[in-house]
């Protein structure tokens, strides 16, 4: 059996308003006044559709930190959030150097039916530095890899960054690179800056992601590969990534919704909800993220979602764990620091987080959009809502959100995954039923 | 005052309000019996996360001067070292009924940290964050230089227009961070000399004048010159200087610098001493250091913080 559904009066990135109907996995019609016998109607009068969300840069954590996360709680995190398909980072234990991990990653996402998971292969052995991992035999596995990262570590060694870039067109992969000189941030706690000489914490200066993102666009330029910055912060990078691609190399960057909105100052509280590796950084690079993002300098927003368990955050900044969840919150965060000031509109927010991230990592059947014959993956949102953002609202298992207790705008109601909801009137669809839904859907035409 | 996390937080009239109580404090201290009965039947934990002979035994000594019970609990070889945390240390201080907690700690914001948490309700006392803070040596400094300057005549009185050089390890120095916000609050000029490197990044912005020349420092004229330990230990990384001949020679308080300060120029220095690299022995042990005198003084401004954060305010001291 499978589901039919009829969304009734959504209206459409572009401010179209409009019907769907979607059948087998697939939108079968749009358009007005639309119906369909024995279809599950939502009515979506006032949300926006949005084309499912692609995230290319997610911590799931499992295999090895399912204290942390695991594929189906993180899958869970993805749906609330209007996601739906995840690009897993590669540092889980052991780490996701080998095809026989990946591939467990992916059959894990697959079973649990939420999102589509995508494992990222490690460019280098055990992220270590010193190796390249199995690259081949991770694309040509059943999880068909093709974003490769070391991601929490940079690649640093430049031959070795060459070699990989070279590699990964074998396979028209592309390198995310962590851009971190790890010399200049040794034992680094925060942005380099005014604070950070106040407060008395080791600096990571704007210069360290600079400096390795201008030497890695240089290189893709020189082998012809294509490279990828993960999460952008500092007004500097934005500048050499804009240099690059006005010169036509082939570089893509993304930056996060918390880079977005927060600023080094809440480090004044010592609140290790706040520490995330890159550090937030002044306002004024905030303000030059969200120019580069609107005027295409960087492409996406990617979550860096990164549970850890409240042990790891509920202590001295020192001794905390880098990261934060976002899979929850994105869409929110991005409404309010690019879409409530008037920066983008939803056609580009529709942009940023679906079609390229999807074209970035390679990902046949997602940011094809909301037409006819499409697969059906995608949200609907309610820009108008406003909600105070508590642990409520989060469906994985991390709670170190920096946005807890602060009210945001918008609110994700319902989310369809490859014609069937994991997401509807805000709330999850329990796991037995998604689950089933997606083994039917496995066995189907979704393409 | 709930705690006391920094000399940052604090203002002018809080800090005056501060070294006063502490001149009360000292004049306990020469009477015949040293002690008074104001915290009896409290109880304060020295939790010491780092090893500090000095200042534990100062905190010690101005809980016992104010009859309060005294718990120093050191993290070497307790279950601190077995991996428990900050949260769970707090808890079980708690549960032993901690009335104020005197911390220090490696990281910078600990005490900060304990302070929001809901996890211990005592007053939390900084003695040393990290590279952050160590608002007690601050206050100290401050109390010493008001002392020297004024005498018993120092009650109500602020440090304004006193110039006051800090030379050396600025980077890794709470000391300095408590004393540049304290001093400059009370009115002082403070003018910072170092290495570059040994400079934190953005200090354009703090309330100080800064060069890389102790001579010059010198002969624009001060009224104190604070040196600063160098902290190899927080330096593994090394190249912030070539070697310690380098640095003592150009940023040292060698027997030559000594000679050609003004007389009436006070040396400070908040120990342990480098003597030979950062100060040399004749200027440490000169009549014009008062090494010796902020050790003393840190027994009385210890008290009144103790007294004000265990107390509440300065009216109730009998």
């Amino acid at each position: 059996m499978t589901t039919t559904l009829l969304v009734t009066g959504a209206t459409l990135a572009d401010g179209t308003r409009t019907d769907l109907v979607v059948r087998d996995g697939r939108i079968s019609e749009v358009g007005t006044g639309l119906s369909a016998t024995g279809a599950r109607v939502i009515d979506a009068d006032g949300l926006t559709a949005l084309p499912g969300l692609v995230d290319l840069h997610t911590h799931l954590r499992e295999p090895g930190f399912e204290h942390s996360e695991t594929v189906l709680t993180g899958s869970r995190a993805a749906a609330i959030g209007g996601f739906t398909a995840v690009h897993a980072m590669a540092n889980t234990s052991p780490v996701a150097d080998t095809a026989g991990v990946v591939e467990q990653v992916e059959s894990l996402g697959r079973r649990a039916g939420y999102v589509t998971v995508r494992p990222i292969g490690a460019v280098t052995v055990g992220l270590a530095g010193q190796q390249l991992s199995e690259i081949g035999a991770m694309a040509n596995s059943r999880a068909r890899v093709r974003v490769f990262s070391d991601d929490g570590k940079c690649v640093s060694d430049a031959l070795l960054m060459r070699r990989a870039l070279e590699y990964v067109k074998t396979f028209d992969g592309v390198v995310a690179q962590h851009a971190q000189e790890p010399r200049l941030t040794e034992g680094a706690q925060m942005n380099e800056g005014v604070v950070s000489g106040e407060l008395g914490l080791a600096g990571w200066p704007a210069v360290a992601e600079e400096a390795i993102i201008a030497r890695d666009v240089l290189l893709a330029q020189h082998v012809g590969a294509r490279v990828h910055i993960c999460h952008l912060s500092t007004a500097g990078s934005v500048e050499v990534v804009r240099w690059a691609k006005a010169r036509g190399i082939r570089v893509t960057a993304e930056v996060t919704p918390h880079h977005l909105m927060l600023t080094e100052e809440l480090v004044r509280s010592y609140d290790a909800r706040y520490k995330v590796n890159p550090p937030l950084r002044r306002q004024e690079d905030v303000l030059a993220l969200r120019a580069g993002l609107a005027d295409g300098t960087i492409d996406i927003i990617a979550t860096d979602h990164a549970p850890h368990p409240s042990e790891s955050k509920d202590c001295e900044w020192t001794a905390a764990s880098m990261g934060m969840v976002g899979l929850e919150s994105a869409l929110s965060v991005v409404q309010a620091s690019v879409v409530d000031n008037g920066m983008l509109d939803w056609n580009d927010i529709a942009r940023v987080l679906s079609s390229p991230p999807a074209a970035i990592g390679r990902l046949d059947g997602y940011g094809d959009g909301i037409a006819v014959g499409a697969p059906a993956e995608f949200t609907l949102y309610d820009s108008s809502a406003s909600r105070v953002f508590d642990t409520d609202a989060l469906a994985g298992q991390g709670r170190n959100s920096p946005f807890l207790q602060l009210r945001l705008p918008g609110r994700v109601v319902a989310t369809v995954h490859q014609g069937y909801p994991t997401v509807l009137d805000g709330q999850l669809i329990a796991e037995e039923t998604v689950s089933a839904a997606a083994a039917r859907a496995a066995g189907g035409t979704h393409g | 005052m709930k705690h006391l996390l920094s000399t940052r937080d604090l203002t002018r009239d809080e800090a005056i309000g501060i070294l006063d109580v502490a001149e009360d404090m000292a004049d306990v201290q020469s009477r015949e019996v040293r002690k008074l009965p104001t915290l009896r039947g409290r109880t304060v934990v020295n939790l010491f996360f780092e090893d500090s002979t000095r200042t534990r035994i100062s905190f010690e000594a101005a809980a016992k001067r104010l009859s309060a019970d005294v718990i120093n609990f050191s993290a070497k070889g307790s279950s601190v070292s077995k991996g428990e945390s900050l949260k769970d240390t707090a808890q079980t201080l708690a549960a032993i009924g901690a009335d104020a907690v005197v911390i220090r700690h490696p990281a910078s914001g600990a005490p900060q940290v304990l302070a929001q948490s809901n996890w211990i309700e005592a007053g939390i006392i900084n003695a040393g964050d990290g590279t952050h803070e160590h608002p007690t040596q601050g206050l100290l400094d401050a109390f010493t230089i008001r002392r020297r300057l004024h005498g018993t005549a120092s009650r109500g009185r602020s440090l304004d227009g006193v110039r006051v050089t800090i030379v050396g390890d600025i980077l890794h120095s709470r000391v300095a961070r408590s004393n540049v916000w304290l001093l400059t609050s009370l009115g002082a000029q403070v003018h910072l000399v170092a290495p570059a490197t040994l400079l934190p990044v953005g200090i354009a912005n703090w309330p100080v004048t800064v060069g890389y020349d102790f001579d010059e420092a010198i002969d624009a004229g001060t009224d104190v010159v604070m040196m600063l330990r160098i902290q190899a230990e927080r330096m593994m990384s090394g190249g912030f200087f070539p070697n310690a001949r380098e640095y003592s020679k150009r940023w040292g308080l060698d027997d030559a610098r000594v000679d050609r300060l003004h007389a009436a120029t006070m040396v400070m220095h908040p120990g342990p001493m480098n003597r030979g690299l950062e100060i040399s022995s004749r200027a440490a042990d000169s009549p014009r250091s008062t090494v010796l005198e902020q050790v003393a003084n840190g027994v009385s401004v210890r008290m009144a913080v103790l007294y004000l954060v265990l107390s509440g305010e300065r009216g109730e001291l009998s």
